[in-house]
């Protein structure tokens, strides 16, 4: 959705903004993530300007939402900055960064972890999918179009995370009632408290299997 | 974060050799052994934990759950804990496990954690957690404040004057009564440890929390075989229904024969300073009734030596509650 987006220097988007005003500072965290390979249309919209390799940096090929990314990065990149910071791929939001909030949840070969308590390293050769991967506006995936119908967002922030919990749960031993589906989703939270509606949004597309 | 190297062994015997040339595998080690990555990542960035060279073991070959001869279970130590507590064996005949590992963390937590990490898990002291604050456990001979200061989720079994932070784990306090043996390769040799062995009291060191020496790499748990027909429960109380630690929790192995009991294993999770199993309250119930009278005798005797500290008096009486009724629960099958 955020990609297809047209970059427009008269109304620029958020990211755009805070990207063109960067400071050094910003521009030095940048600079940690160097997209090796630019041949697909997200990494054309790169956050301003590219530093050098870095000290350090290691060639890695992670696959994200079926396409294969080569990359290199500082040891210390978690997989959620990989994803956020050097796929540009933001729908993954950034919450807690320590493991307690969900909002960062992707799938790793299939199933829910949290990307902000795993180094981007540690997944060279592995299969990620994140919430640009489940669907599209057009296409949207059945959990992505309950979640719409049942109202399952506020703000929004928690959503992709909420999302990808909810996805990998469809094929998780889980009981049928809504308490099954709460306790397996207690590791995403939720500020706004569209706890009832999330869990509707999941029972509706479960029913419908 | 602080900058480090990061390598990916070929084997375990590179991996130990690597590992073999820290100065501790203790609190502070300067090479790690990375798995899951949800304590040692989250303490890293906190700067509680800052080492020179990690090496990841993820794809070394300790991923597989198998039967042992004795039909007892060999559990790998990067086995995932989702996959250890929806095991199908586990979930028949170690079924206080699955339940004690269901109970803890979130489900994307439990699909990165490990069976050799979460026996690695660290404390959620927020003293420990915080590098502005002191800390023994962090900083030896530093100091503790929590001993004054905010300590209601703290313990109250096994403490001492330099350090009364609580051990988290779910999956240890079910281990305990299970009687688990950890098996260690290291630089010298391969050697099983008993679970009760495994972590240390704090006493005046409480940066050593187990019996761990650098290079000694955990590749697998064994359980014994089940005891046939024995009742197992896990009851864990917290502040919140779910995706919390344990203020107090009772794991329970229990056989009957008629009303009488025939053998008992008891630990306690949330109160201790290391995974809490009580010899104490197994002595007075061995060979007695299953009554309601036992089971709160057996809970005063396994609390008979708690020292509670400002904020944590409550949990002496929540943790007897808690046994109380993990024992009923049991003896009611």
């Amino acid at each position: 959705m955020l990609d297809k987006q047209q970059s427009n220097p008269q109304n620029p988007t958020r990211r755009e903004f805070l990207s063109t005003t960067g400071t050094t500072a910003a521009a030095t965290l940048i600079a940690a993530y160097v997209p090796v390979a630019e041949n697909t249309s997200v990494e054309a919209r790169t956050p301003g300007p590219i530093g050098p390799a870095i000290d350090g940096a290691v060639p890695i090929s992670i696959r994200i939402n079926g396409k294969d990314r080569q990359l290199r990065v500082d040891p210390r990149t978690t997989l959620l900055d990989c994803i956020r910071e050097a796929v540009l791929l933001t729908g993954t939001k950034k919450g807690c960064d320590h493991g307690q909030c969900g909002a960062c949840t992707v799938h790793v070969n299939g199933r829910r972890v949290v990307s902000c308590l795993s180094l981007a390293l540690m997944h060279d050769g592995e299969e990620v999918t994140t919430i640009e991967g489940l669907g599209t506006s057009e296409t949207m995936h059945p959990m992505q179009a309950a979640f719409l119908a049942c109202d399952g967002y506020q703000c929004g922030y928690c959503t992709s995370g909420q999302i990808m919990s909810a996805v990998a749960l469809l094929k998780e031993p889980c009981g049928p009632d809504d308490t099954s589906v709460k306790e397996l989703m207690s590791g995403n939270i939720c500020r706004c408290g569209a706890y009832a509606n999330i869990v509707a949004a999941i029972q509706q597309v479960r029913k419908r299997a | 974060m602080h900058s480090f190297e990061f390598t990916r062994p070929e084997n375990a015997a590179a991996a130990i050799t690597v590992a073999g040339q820290a100065k501790t595998a203790q609190q502070g080690a300067d090479i790690r052994f990375i798995a899951g990555g949800t304590t040692l990542i989250d303490l890293m960035k906190l700067e509680v934990e800052t080492p020179a060279r990690l090496l990841d073991i993820n794809r070394l070959p300790f991923d597989k759950i198998e039967e042992t001869p004795d039909g007892g279970l060999k559990i790998g130590a990067t086995v995932r804990n989702s996959d250890l507590a929806n095991h199908a064996r586990v979930q028949r005949d170690y079924s206080v496990l699955s339940q004690a590992i269901l109970s803890g963390a979130s489900a994307q937590l439990r699909n990165m954690a490990t069976t050799a990490g979460n026996l690695l898990q660290r404390t959620r002291c927020v003293y420990f957690r915080d590098i502005a604050m002191r800390c023994n456990k962090r900083e030896p001979g530093s100091g503790c404040p929590a001993i004054t200061g905010s300590n209601r989720t703290l313990a109250i079994l096994g403490t001492s004057d330099h350090c009364i932070a609580t051990n988290p784990s779910d999956m240890c306090v079910a281990m305990a009564t299970l009687e688990a043996m950890i098996h260690v390769e290291g630089p010298k040799g391969a050697r099983t440890i008993a679970f009760g062995d495994f972590h240390l009291l704090p006493g005046s060191t409480p940066h050593r929390e187990t019996v761990l020496e650098p290079g000694d790499l955990i590749t697998h748990v064994t359980l014994p075989p089940p005891r046939a027909g024995s009742r197992q429960v896990y009851l864990k109380l917290r502040d919140r229904a779910s995706y919390e630690f344990a203020l107090a929790s009772a794991a329970v192995v229990m056989n009957l024969t008629g009303g009488t009991i025939s053998y008992v294993r008891i630990a306690l999770g949330g109160v201790g300073t290391k995974p809490w199993r009580s010899p104490e309250a197994e002595a007075v119930l061995t060979g007695k009734p299953a009554i309601a009278g036992n089971f709160r005798q057996a809970a005063e005797a396994a609390l008979r030596n708690a020292k509670p500290q400002s904020e944590n008096k409550f949990k002496i009486e929540l943790a007897k509650r808690c046994l109380t009724h993990a024992l009923q629960t049991a003896a009611n099958g």
